[in-house]
């Protein structure tokens, strides 16, 4: 149930419509709205609150409740631009307030500097379009820290020598180690690696209005019911709120961004959940619509005017697509760990964000976290030890001793851009609205795959190092399903290659403006909400001083 | 102030018993989430008679359910109500399975009778015959990827073993809000404390840990 005290007529010209109320949204919304502007935010997916939440796996991963469902929503994927592509679950990401942020792990790691000069670093990357970011880390610090501090993240600063430069600790302690975390850190160390205390977007301690975390045990996938995870719906919609101005109106899909004869736009049109039309004027359009929705409503507002797409005279709109690469590693230990109590992860290192390029001809880098982030079906449907019979009794017994001995150990890494990587539209499939379907090409560049398979082999080693009594892994093989969805509508100067402007304005139409995922321009080494939100909060200021100072 | 490691009900007694009311106030909306999970689970969403399987095809569903994950000294599928939560699954998500079920159990029956003049079904079958006509069906199930960003996926499976297989299973660990896994006694198998809230240390490796040390050489970088 909607919170707002402000409901707007769709007729009434708003100062801002957001679509999308995630990581991005959310901020902009709270952001937006306590600098006195009035806000309407459209979210496809319901007003879900803790109450509406539970540990159903049921409902959770194979009833799509807070994520998007492909029966409705059918999403086609190809490896490449000459294949044609099929129906294929290959998308996942969150349609519910809060959006993604509701069900993620809360992996909240900052960029570091070397991801914003990369290119300027190891020169051409052949096959990748690899350019570096119009900011810079010193740009995004101050907005780091204010999403530490105002959506709540747990942490030990200075616990990585590897960590970027940082203006403020933490706001609270992190989060209890758990077993698979010590398991990590004693072995890692042993090899000479420097494990520490993963940040993480979850309380350790009471914070406004909200409560620390109780290690239900039930995290990445579900929606938290006491508040803990520091999601857009925790953290930022109630804000929002509060100050009256700002409208979250949910199960309203947008299907149009509508542009007047001068190339401005105008407002969103949407579907109400009774399939019904209105077009929500705004005096400017903000789209954190997430990596694959923001390019996608872009290409379906094609016009006379924009023929190939709004905002689109670069041709980029939905190119670069990046995912990050990774690898899984799984192992069992004598003893119970009963990992499956609380978060996912309590420690990682970063001893490979920066990949010696001379030694082992790998691009980028990555960090390696410890894990366990199954619950009881997803466990026994894919994690049992490889040789486990299918059924019966040394099945059973197998769920028996391995649920409470297993952790993970999960590989993330540099995804690089490539143009051809993309999502469009499909020329066949429609979703239950009469819209084309999402289409996703992507073939991950051959240095990702080796960077996963040089990951997964020193996850290994650690495990053996740790002692483990049975260690493997998921094999690396190019990725077909999608949940970072980064790059589509990268950030940059230059008008004809990139498709908005360091203050997050299309380059093509002044007036609309985008802010998530997609405008990432390198991909981090895996977790990228955290960048998503630094860049919400600093689009808020930026897009703050351009309306106040009348340049939009 | 330790969060107890109880169940939901003792968790509440414990909150409003004994806690101090600085905690009480500072944990106000985990109690209340865990309050609402108490009243949840005392809301059983299981059945109590078949509304798409026939008796017959239940006793099969049950029987397959039962060599899928039997009962030994600890309790199988049977002892969860698996059987229920499947006839259930059939009329809301797994709708579309319907027919893999009809064509699947018709086609075991079938072999039953071939292999096994005079057994009318699967379920008649004794406890060797069965085993050995599961395996003809059980082959090779493709293994799967799950953990971190990947998510199994159950569809509308063509392949009546795998769509059996995976709803026995999620029918014996789902949360009992999910209408399978009866008393907790799937998650009993799996050792899952049904606690809602849990507190450190969890399990054997961590309860010596001694707290956060920076490691001496941590200072300068590899």
């Amino acid at each position: 149930m909607s919170q707002s005290k402000v409901a707007y007529k769709a007729s009434e010209e708003v100062d801002f419509v957001i679509v999308g109320s995630g990581a991005a949204g959310g901020v902009l919304a709270k952001e937006l709205s306590t600098n006195g502007f009035r806000v309407v935010v459209l979210e496809q997916g319901p007003y879900l609150t803790e109450a509406d939440f539970g540990h159903n796996e049921i409902d959770v991963v194979f009833n799509h409740q807070l994520t998007n469902n492909p029966n409705t929503q059918p999403v086609t994927f190809r490896k490449t631009e000459q294949d044609k592509a099929q129906k294929q679950y290959s998308v996942m990401y969150g349609r519910c307030v809060g959006g993604s942020s509701v069900h993620f792990t809360a992996n909240f790691w900052r960029l570091h500097e070397i991801d914003f000069v990369e290119r300027s670093k190891v020169g051409e990357v052949p096959g990748a379009t690899l350019v570096d970011w119009p900011i810079r880390y010193d740009d995004l610090e101050a907005y780091y820290t204010k999403v530490e501090w105002e959506c709540g993240v747990s942490g030990l600063a200075g616990a990585s020598p590897f960590d970027p430069p940082r203006s403020k600790p933490y706001p609270m302690p992190p989060l209890p180690v758990k077993g698979s975390g010590v398991i990590f850190e004693r072995a890692a160390r042993k090899l000479g690696y420097h494990p520490f205390p993963a940040p993480m977007a979850i309380l350790s301690q009471p914070r406004a209005g909200r409560s620390a975390c109780v290690n239900c045990g039930f995290c990445l996938g579900f929606g938290c019911e006491v508040k803990a995870k520091s999601t857009a719906l925790s953290a930022m919609i109630p804000l929002a709120e509060a100050t009256g101005r700002c409208e979250i109106r949910p199960n309203c899909y947008v299907r149009r961004i509508e542009v007047d004869k001068n190339g401005r736009a105008t407002g969103a049109v949407y579907f109400d959940a009774k399939k019904n039309t209105h077009l929500q004027k705004a005096k400017a359009v903000i789209v954190c619509a997430n990596g694959a929705e923001t390019p996608r409503l872009l290409l379906l507002s094609e016009s006379a005017q924009f023929p190939h797409g709004l905002a689109n005279s670069s041709g980029l709109v939905g190119r670069n697509l990046m995912l990050n690469s990774g690898a899984i590693v799984f192992a069992t230990f004598d003893e119970p760990l009963n990992d499956y109590k609380g978060f996912a992860v309590s420690r990682i290192f970063h001893d490979f964000y920066e990949m010696d390029l001379q030694k082992t001809g790998i691009y980028g880098g990555g960090g390696l976290d410890a894990r366990f982030d199954l619950t009881p079906i997803t466990f026994a449907l894919g994690a049992l030890p490889p040789g486990t019979p299918k059924w019966g009794k040394d099945f059973k017994k197998s769920l028996h001793e391995n649920f409470v001995r297993t952790m993970e150990i999960f590989c993330h890494g540099t995804s690089l851009p490539v143009e051809t990587n993309s999502f469009s539209l499909d020329p066949e499939i429609k979703d239950a609205w009469g819209l084309p379907a999402l289409r996703m090409t992507y073939r991950d560049h051959p240095n990702d795959l080796r960077l996963a398979e040089w990951m997964k082999d020193r996850a290994l080693e650690i495990l053996d190092a740790a002692g483990a009594k049975q260690k493997w892994n998921a094999p690396v093989q190019e990725q077909q399903f999608a949940v970072h969805l980064l790059g589509t509508c990268r950030m940059g100067t230059d008008a004809k290659k990139s498709v908005i402007n360091p203050d997050h304005r299309t380059h093509d139409v002044p007036n609309l403006f985008l802010c998530d995922g997609s405008s990432l321009v390198t991909s981090g080494r895996g977790q990228p909400t955290m960048t998503i939100q630094a860049l919400a909060f600093r689009a808020a200021d930026r897009i703050t001083a351009l309306a106040k100072g009348g340049e939009i | 102030m330790k969060i107890p490691s109880t169940g939901r009900r003792e968790f509440l007694a414990y909150a409003g018993g004994t806690a101090g009311v600085a905690w009480l106030n500072a944990q106000w909306p985990g109690i209340l989430a865990a309050a609402d999970h108490a009243h949840q689970a005392t809301k059983s969403k299981t059945p109590v008679k078949f509304e798409v399987l026939t008796p017959a095809q239940a006793r099969d569903v049950e029987a397959i359910a039962s060599l899928i994950i039997p009962t030994d000294e600890l309790p199988g599928a049977r002892e969860a109500g698996v059987v229920y939560f499947i006839d259930h699954a059939l009329k809301t998500f797994a709708s579309d399975a319907v027919e893999t079920y009809q064509k699947g159990l018709a086609h075991l029956n079938g072999e039953t009778s071939a292999k096994h003049p005079g057994v009318k079904q699967f379920a008649d079958a004794s406890l060797e015959q069965q085993e050995q006509l599961l395996h003809e069906l059980s082959d090779e199930i493709p293994s799967q990827n799950v953990g971190g960003r990947r998510r199994p996926q159950i569809g509308p499976a063509a392949d009546f073993f795998q769509t059996i297989w995976q709803h026995t299973i999620s029918g014996f660990l789902v949360d009992p809000s999910g209408g399978g896994n009866r008393d907790y006694v799937g998650w009993k198998v799996i050792q899952r404390d049904p606690a809602h809230s849990f507190a450190p240390p969890f399990g054997f490796y961590d309860k010596d840990y001694p707290g956060w040390q920076a490691d001496a050489k941590a200072g300068e970088k590899k």
